[in-house]
């Protein structure tokens, strides 16, 4: 579970003020707004990348406002996805293992896993400079999913992507939320994304986040856009 | 818009566009960077011109320049290595983080790049020598480590790593400011320290700026010459290197091995930078 009580986060001249948000377990949450609104402060006040003025950020249950990004147990996936272009795929997915500790055995099995379900296994020796966008969003996914987060958080995954590896990312995005069961904030500026996607839907505009019925997604009569 | 079609023929839309020869911005821009190129050829060819390999064996065969030698490449060498060894954990807290005060710090690390050299020798001869109440640094220095700074090798590598680590921080600076940090952020996510967040994601992308400001340092330290001068002195077979031999053949007026060793260091410098550059761009691939 997601919960955001009053925050307030001040960066310069920018400003986002009152923000509540409430996203029950086990939902696929997507976030939608226009450029420049916020949406990525929000997801970096979550993930403890950026400190809120005021207000609580609550993961769970437990307030984490103050915690260190490395405790709160949030996978995310940033826009630019911040591969780590030394590494290889593998060692994106045993990055957190190793970091926790994990025993060889564990960590060859949990890649293995996730290798299958993102479809993976034959780049797991590559290097990610020389992926494919779509190759390289299912690594950034499977580096945010290998530590069984709390909660995932995805700022605009699949941006920038042709259509049809965009569905059939969709497709993964959901079978993946169905499996783990994880709480999921997926921010997009795609209303066909959102529609695949979501089952509840948050509006940032104006600096107002709000909910919004599911309704608000389905096809306007100018959308040309299969679904 | 009504344009008569006398005045639609001469307008310069109406007419085909060429963007015209770029041998004038070759010329020019090629003209400006080639003079400096051209002034490095000259001296050095004026070098080669001025000696001649019976000078440099004559040189070579002296046993105060052998010595120089070594101590030249042994003390460039510690001076780049310990300037590394600092200059990157500096270079990364000044890129990453803002505090109070930081200001403070950037100016103190230009220092030894704006002084004049004589004035670091200066400052390094009085830290060694300032009375603490009944003795001094350099005493300290031997008593506890049983080791002689001033006048001494100590102070030939202190001398050198004193202005070249500057410089060297420059370089990391620079080089973790041009990496990306979004990855360095998704790693603290993923339950890092910042300390493994360094060593295994900041360091391994930052590989091309050490290799540059180790060549850096290492250049910097074969060149420096004044605080050499002032601090470890120029005493042959004990604190001289290249440099300070070329100022000690000048002062008894053997020209003819000041140019051979000169040529020498030009050499050194070329082998070295050439040999660490390859080497850095094999690291990236």
């Amino acid at each position: 579970m997601i919960e955001l009580h009053d925050i307030t986060i001040r960066s310069g001249p920018f400003a986002l003020t009152n923000v509540d948000l409430s996203i029950p377990e086990n939902t696929y949450a997507v976030l939608m707004g226009g450029t420049g609104q916020g949406k990525t402060t929000i997801l970096e006040a979550i993930c403890g990348l950026r400190a809120v003025t005021s207000g609580r950020v609550l993961l769970n249950g437990s307030d984490m406002t103050c915690w260190k990004p490395g405790d709160r147990g949030v996978g995310y996936v940033p826009q630019d996805l911040a591969l780590f272009p030394m590494m290889t795929v593998r060692g994106h997915l045993e990055f957190a293992l190793r970091v926790r500790h994990c025993s060889t055995a564990m960590i060859k099995e949990r890649v293995a896993e996730l290798a299958h379900v993102l479809g993976i296994e034959s780049l797991l020796a590559r290097r990610v400079t020389n992926l494919s966008g779509g190759e390289s969003q299912r690594v950034a996914l499977g580096r945010a999913l290998s530590f069984r987060p709390r909660v995932l958080l995805m700022d605009e995954p699949l941006n920038a992507l042709d259509e049809s590896t965009r569905d059939r990312l969709c497709e993964l995005l959901r079978s993946v939320q169905k499996q783990t069961g994880l709480t999921t904030l997926h921010v997009t500026h795609s209303r066909v994304e959102a529609r695949n996607l979501a089952e509840k839907l948050f509006v940032l505009e104006s600096g107002q986040l709000r909910e919004q019925p599911l309704t608000q997604l389905n096809p306007l009569p100018t959308e040309n856009t299969k679904t | 818009m009504s344009d008569s079609p006398t005045t639609a023929h001469t307008s310069p839309l109406a007419r085909p566009h060429r963007a015209g020869s770029d041998v004038s911005f070759f010329i020019v821009m090629g003209g400006l960077g080639g003079s400096f190129i051209l002034l490095i050829v000259a001296m050095l060819a004026a070098d080669l011109a001025f000696t001649s390999p019976k000078h440099f064996v004559a040189a070579l065969s002296k046993p105060e320049i052998q010595r120089a030698i070594q101590l030249t490449l042994v003390s460039c060498s510690i001076s780049a290595l310990l300037s590394i060894w600092v200059a990157t954990p500096l270079g990364y807290l000044l890129s990453r983080f803002s505090f109070r005060g930081r200001w403070l710090i950037d100016t103190l690390i230009d220092i030894p790049v704006v002084l004049p050299p004589l004035v670091i020798g200066l400052s390094l001869l009085i830290l060694f020598h300032l009375p603490l109440g009944d003795t001094n640094l350099e005493r300290i220095m031997q008593d506890s480590f049983g080791l002689r700074v001033t006048y001494a090798e100590p102070a030939v590598v202190l001398a050198q790593f004193s202005v070249a680590c500057a410089f060297a921080v420059q370089t990391m600076r620079v080089t973790f400011d041009q990496i990306d940090t979004r990855a360095e952020q998704v790693a603290l996510t993923l339950g890092c320290r910042r300390s493994r967040v360094f060593l295994e994601i900041a360091l391994p992308q930052a590989w091309r700026g050490i290799v540059a400001a180790l060549t850096i340092a290492w250049a910097r330290s074969l060149g420096e010459f004044g605080p050499i001068l002032v601090f470890a002195g120029a005493t042959r077979m004990r604190t001289e290197v290249l440099s300070t031999t070329v100022f000690l053949e000048l002062s008894v007026g053997q020209l003819e091995a000041a140019v051979a060793v000169s040529l020498l260091m030009v050499l050194a410098a070329m082998a070295v930078l050439g040999v660490v550059r390859l080497v850095g761009t094999k690291v990236i691939r």
